[in-house]
Order: C-alpha cells, then sequence, then structure tokens
C-alpha cells in the first residue's frame, strides 16, 4: 500500500504539532514558523523547515525529532529538508505563540523593522515591555541572551531580569 | 591554476571560500573567549556571535560543495586544507588579544559586512542569495553590540579608552585588506553575484570615523603602511596555529562520524 493513501498532509500537520522546540518548550514547531510545508511528492512525505539562525544547535534536534516523530507514527517513506530559500523571520511566529512565549515568561518579538532604518537605528535603543508587570521601565543589558534568538533585559519595576526574543 | 584560464565556476568557488574562511576563522578566534569573558553577558554574547560566524561559514561552504560537485562538504573545506589555502583576511587570524581588541575587530568586520552583505542580498543566485539575506539579520546585532562596546570602552574609563585606543591602532594596518579585490571580483561581479566594494568604501568609513570619534577616540590614518596578500594566501604567523588547534583531531580521525 502506498503512503499516498495512508496519510493526509493534514495528518502530518498533526503530527509536526506534537513537536516542541528543544529551546522554548512551550512553542511547537509550527507556532515558532519552522516547520514551512508538508508535501506528498512521489508518494513520499516531504518536510521542509526552516532554520532560525544559522548557528542554532536546536536545529539539528529538531531536524532529527521530525523524522523520528513521523516514524513513531509508521511513515516509512519521508525527507526532512532545510529550506534556505526565505530567511526565518520572527513575523512567521503566531499570535497565538507570542501570547505563550510572554505567559512563559519571555518578552515576545515585535514586528520586524524595515532594512533601510537600520543604520539610523544604531544610536537609538527599543524599549521592550516587561512580560511579568508590562512595565516599560525596562533596560537591555545584553543583545545575546542564553541561546542565539534571545536578547537579556532588566526590568526596573519589578527587579526582574528577563529575555525578549529578538525580533528578526 | 593559471589565473587567465580561470572558468566563471572555479572563480565562484574562489569567492564563496574568501567569505566563508572570514568567517570561519575569525568564529574560531571568537569562541576562545568562551569561559574567559570579562562577565557572564560577555561570555554569552561572544559564544553567540562565534556560533554565528561558524554557522555562516558552514553554509557559504556547503554551498561552494555543491557548486564544486566532486562530493566534497563544508568539513573538507574546514579541516583538510591547509594555511596557503586558506583565503581569510589576516584581520580575521589575528589573536584575540584583549576584550578592547576583540571588540574593534569585531566592530570593523560587522561594519564591513552589513555594507558587503546589503549588496550581495541582490545576487542572481537565489540559494547564495537566500543564504545572505538570513545571516544578514545576525550581522546587524553583531555590528550594534560591537559598535555600543566601542562607545562604551572609548567613553568610559581612562584604562578602558587606552586599551580600545590601542587596539585600533594595532589593527589598522589590517584594514586596507578588506577593499582588496582582483579579478574573481569583476567575474563575479559581472555574473551578477558579488559585491562592488568600492561602492561602499567611502560609506562604511564614514561610520567607522563617527563611531570613533562619538567614542572620544582618535581615527587612525587611513594612509599608513598596510598589509596584503591575504586573499591569495598570505597569511600572519597565526593562521597555522589556529589551524593546528582547529584541524587536528579532525585529521586525526578522518572517518569520525557524530551519529
Amino acid at each position: 500500500m502506498s503512503t499516498k493513501t495512508l496519510y493526509t498532509e493534514q495528518q502530518v500537520w498533526g503530527y509536526l504539532k506534537e513537536i516542541t522546540d528543544p529551546e522554548i518548550p512551550v512553542l511547537n514547531i509550527i507556532e515558532m514558523g519552522i516547520a514551512r510545508s508538508v508535501s506528498i511528492e512521489n508518494e513520499k512525505i516531504v518536510v521542509r523547515i526552516t532554520p532560525t539562525y544559522s548557528g542554532c544547535p536546536a536545529m539539528n534536534a529538531i531536524e532529527k525529532a521530525v523524522g523520528e516523530k513521523l516514524e513513531e507514527k509508521g511513515i516509512q517513506d519521508y525527507q526532512v529538508l532545510l529550506d534556505y530559500s526565505e530567511p526565518w523571520t520572527t513575523d512567521w511566529m503566531t499570535e497565538e505563540a507570542k501570547s505563550k512565549l510572554k505567559d512563559y515568561g519571555i518578552a515576545p518579538p515585535e514586528k520586524t523593522t524595515k532594512d533601510e532604518d537600520f543604520l539610523k537605528s544604531l544610536s537609538g535603543t527599543k524599549i521592550v515591555p516587561c512580560p511579568f508587570c508590562d512595565s516599560f521601565e525596562t533596560e537591555l543589558q545584553s543583545e545575546f541572551g542564553s541561546t542565539a534568538c534571545k536578547s537579556q533585559y532588566f526590568c526596573n519595576s519589578c527587579h526582574q531580569p528577563f529575555e525578549h526574543f529578538k525580533c528578526i | 591554476m593559471s589565473s587567465d584560464t580561470i572558468t566563471r565556476e572555479q572563480a565562484y568557488i574562489t569567492y564563496l571560500l574568501r567569505l566563508a574562511d572570514d568567517r570561519l576563522i575569525l568564529g574560531q578566534r571568537v569562541s576562545e573567549w568562551c569561559g574567559h569573558g570579562p562577565v557572564l553577558e560577555e561570555d554569552l554574547a561572544l559564544a553567540n556571535m562565534a556560533l554565528d560566524l561558524i554557522g555562516h561559514a558552514s553554509a557559504l561552504y556547503g554551498h561552494a560543495a555543491d557548486i564544486e560537485g566532486e562530493g566534497h562538504d563544508e568539513d573538507y573545506f574546514a579541516y583538510f586544507r591547509d594555511d596557503y589555502e586558506f583565503t581569510n583576511l589576516q584581520l580575521c587570524e589575528l589573536p584575540k588579544g584583549d576584550f578592547a581588541f576583540t571588540i574593534a575587530r569585531q566592530f570593523l568586520f560587522s561594519s564591513f559586512s552589513y555594507f558587503q552583505y546589503e549588496r550581495l542580498k541582490k545576487a542572481k543566485d537565489e540559494q547564495f542569495a537566500g543564504i545572505i539575506k538570513k545571516h544578514l539579520k545576525e550581522i546587524k546585532y553583531h555590528l550594534r553590540h560591537s559598535r555600543d562596546w566601542v562607545l562604551r570602552l572609548g567613553d568610559g574609563t581612562e584604562e578602558s579608552h587606552k586599551r580600545i585606543q590601542n587596539a585600533f591602532d594595532e589593527i589598522w594596518m589590517y584594514v586596507d585588506e578588506l577593499f582588496y579585490t582582483d579579478q574573481i571580483d569583476e567575474l563575479i561581479l559581472a555574473d551578477g553575484n558579488g559585491a562592488d566594494l568600492i561602492s561602499f568604501k567611502e560609506e562604511w568609513k564614514k561610520l567607522v570615523e563617527e563611531t570613533l570619534t562619538e567614542a572620544t577616540l582618535t581615527v587612525p590614518d587611513w594612509d599608513q603602511f598596510m598589509m596584503s596578500g591575504s586573499r591569495t594566501g598570505m597569511h600572519t604567523e597565526h593562521l597555522g596555529h589556529i589551524l593546528a588547534q582547529m584541524q587536528f583531531l579532525r585529521r586525526s580521525h578522518p572517518d569520525a562520524d557524530w551519529k
């Protein structure tokens, strides 16, 4: 019996939903915008994923996790491809994902800005509201945090350090 | 391979390897800070940047290997070439020095890369352009971060000012190479995949001068003696040492596999 008759693309999306990001376990790889497409090509299930950061060690884990999940569901004939055609952006994260991030204690990314503004923006600092108390009295501690995708802030109102999911 | 018989494909591979070598060697250098950063936040930041740079190199080596089509992979380019085959800038191979030196170099390299990648992202080769667009987002973070530190160190204490000024003075003779171009660049530019370095030289110099001035630093002399030769395989003594450290394990176990 062929794969085609056994699984639908919709089902595969359902399986992918069960895979969480190893660094941010409250989000699955669909909410993260990492799983880009599912297709059935020549009776083979093809899943395309786009890496978030080029050096992100979680990507290998995710690629592996997709394969393992499909095998766990009984799919033998599959391929996991890395899709670089469009660079991953935090704009691909769903609104629901952003509110889950906030509940988890990570300030979610805002909408990305246009490239042309970059050089002008070099001297300005961005205000990120505290995910715990919503205060704007926060300050950037470091552009880099515990993982490639996060920066570190401190809230001067509730005196809590927090992470901000970088907006790229 | 004589330079007048070089094919466009060979030129493109050389072009990609130059870009990749810069990032691999600098990434390896920056990674030396891991566990040695002046403060925890900086330790993380430097390790993150090193990871990004090595990630950039890996994607570019992979693309070069695909174009070459001889069954090589990124590990081949990283681990099985010798110093004279590496075409990274001498700027990237210099020892990490103190924190000020690492920051000065990162600022010069990231600002240069920003302008270069803004042009490369329009490359005709869509896969290459895709890789570049992705890396550009990360380069912006590196530039913002290193620029902030130039300002903080320059306009900081007497000691930090002295160190960052020394760092720029020391590294200055390696900046001219950033804008080195030869037949390879011309061929790739003509194919619509390159960046015209001269087109942003003044803009880059302006950003550097403005930043140094804001940081109360003296801009060293642009017309002083400058080093050259790295794009054709001429290096400082430091490259051999960093390669020895980076490559020995892989060469001792050439068939080792993570799986």
